[in-house]
């Protein structure tokens, strides 16, 4: 392995620690609001870390452009998907959770 | 094979079962339909390991996508027609079950398919044999247009006799929903030209690698139901008769193709070599514009009214 | 066992959980998810038993699923329809025999 393999690796398991930690917040929080808040920063980040790492591993700005573009519109999907799920909890009158 | 290529591959399996048994033993329709949108997508990803990106592309776009904004959209017309029908009480059912029959099927199936396990028979060198004369290099595409393409006729037709169906029953009158809002308006209008451009690629790349006229209708047709989603309507002149001709070019063209072969005297949807690649090309991209219109109106579910509705 | 083989076992599973579903469920459109079910069962068998050998994959399973995906998705849409259809005239989502004998009226 050399060094870019190295920082490769670093970035994908940093990127799967966000997707461990988000899906344990899906799980484990209260309410409709705050899982969204945990899902929405394990997608962004956690994909733009794994990305990231694969672009390095591929070796061909080709793949790696293709990747990031599938970050980009993950992104874009995912922040107006999840805008429609709280809109849609909020039309429903579903309460915020106070502690 | 490696322990952890092992693992993945069980882990991935057994999580199939227990979607699969969840999304039909949990109570709350939504949640099954929820839980049997993330078996497609777990479908998906088997498809890759079994080395079969096509069906991974198809698997996530119709079965997965479609198949659950149908669903979707299916239950939220139940709540409306019947709001105590959208639960249903399985615990009474899962107890006077035909076990025993269905252990034993079980077993019977298990037996079989482990005695087949151990002397995989394809049609490999087949299709390798042949893969220079049918027009195309991506061997999926040429058995599914070429080698087997009076399978993927009759399927277009299938698909076509599925919306006359659910156009001459007419479940439901149509209905204006709320406007879902401004942003996924927005979203739709960065993203329809993206989604145009993915079909259009997948469409042309179905040659030679993995995707075809199926991928790329579903996720044109995808692209219909985000729009149906946010609120877009097509304008009453089109609903009539263009709408109608989207829907039957695909079929239309494949069975001309057909007719027109069969007339020099060759057998049913056997191509000349020569002309074989620009055929299937013709033939995929009617097919993707039919697919596509097909199911964005399956996921509308009433015809589409040549006036809007009062 | 090879990968293949997981996946045409899980496979068989499916079908027999698709089945089941199928005969106990008495709520149409949970109906549907099991023959959806079970049809991804029959895809994984046809794609599990065909799988990577030497020779790599083998084209024909892989399109004939992705015809029986395709067919399926018609068969789910009809199937919706003559499920909302049923409601609307009978007003329950499920067949006559299949009608709750006990317990609260839905």
């Amino acid at each position: 392995m050399t060094g870019p393999d190295y920082l490769a690796a670093l970035l994908l398991l940093a990127g799967a620690l966000f997707f461990l930690a988000g899906t344990l917040g899906l799980l484990r929080f209260p309410d409709v609001y705050t899982r969204l808040h945990a899902l929405t920063k394990a997608d962004n980040v956690g994909l733009g870390l794994i990305v990231l790492g694969l672009s390095l591993q591929s070796g061909s700005w080709l793949v790696a452009g293709k990747l990031i573009l599938i970050w980009l519109l993950v992104l874009l999907a995912g922040a107006s998907v999840s805008h429609l799920i709280a809109r849609g909890a909020r039309l429903r009158g579903i309460p915020e959770w106070r502690r | 094979m490696s322990l952890l290529q092992t693992g993945i591959d069980a882990l991935l399996a057994l999580g199939l079962v227990w979607l699969a048994w969840r999304a039909l033993a949990c109570p709350d329709l939504f949640r099954g339909i929820v839980l049997f949108i993330a078996f497609g997508l777990l479908m998906a990803l088997a498809w890759v390991r079994l080395e079969a990106p096509d069906v991974a592309l198809a698997e996530a776009a119709i079965g997965a996508g479609l198949t659950g904004a149908l669903l979707l959209a299916a239950l939220a017309r139940l709540n409306r027609i019947a709001p105590a029908g959208t639960r249903a009480d399985t615990r009474e059912a899962w107890r006077n079950a035909p076990a025993l029959l269905l252990v034993l099927a079980g077993a019977g199936l298990g037996l079989a398919v482990l005695s087949l396990l151990p002397e995989p028979a394809g049609l490999q060198a087949q299709v390798a044999a042949e893969l220079g004369r049918s027009g195309v290099s991506n061997p999926v595409t040429a058995v599914l247009l070429n080698f087997r393409g009076y399978d993927t006729l009759l399927e277009v037709l299938v698909l076509l006799l599925a919306l006359l169906a659910a156009w001459s029953l007419e479940a439901e009158p149509p209905r204006r929903e709320a406007a879902p809002g401004p942003v996924l308006d927005l979203l739709l209008r960065l993203l329809l030209p993206v989604l145009v451009l993915a079909a259009a690629y997948l469409l042309w790349a179905g040659a030679h690698a993995p995707g075809g006229a199926f991928q790329a209708g579903a996720v044109l047709g995808a692209a219909g139901v985000l729009a149906l989603l946010a609120g877009w309507r097509l304008q009453p002149h089109l609903t009539g008769l263009p709408l109608r001709l989207a829907i039957v070019i695909g079929p239309g063209g494949f069975l001309l193709v057909a007719w027109a072969l069969l007339l020099t005297g060759r057998p049913l949807l056997e191509y000349p070599p020569a002309l074989a690649g620009a055929l299937i090309l013709l033939i995929e991209t009617l097919a993707t514009l039919s697919i596509a219109a097909t199911l964005a109106v399956l996921f509308q579910g009433s015809r589409p009214a040549a006036e809007p509705p009062a | 066992m090879s990968a293949a083989g997981f996946y045409a076992l899980a496979g068989v599973a499916l079908v027999v959980l698709g089945l089941y579903g199928l005969a106990v469920q008495a709520h149409l459109l949970r109906k549907l998810l099991a023959v959806n079910i079970l049809g991804s069962g029959v895809f994984l068998v046809l794609v599990g038993l065909g799988g990577p050998a030497d020779a790599g994959p083998d084209p024909v399973p892989h399109a004939m699923v992705i015809t029986g995906i395709v067919v399926a998705v018609s068969a789910t849409a009809l199937g919706l329809v003559l499920m909302l259809k049923l409601t609307t005239t009978s007003g329950r989502p499920t067949l006559e025999d299949d009608a709750p004998r006990e317990g609260p009226e839905a």
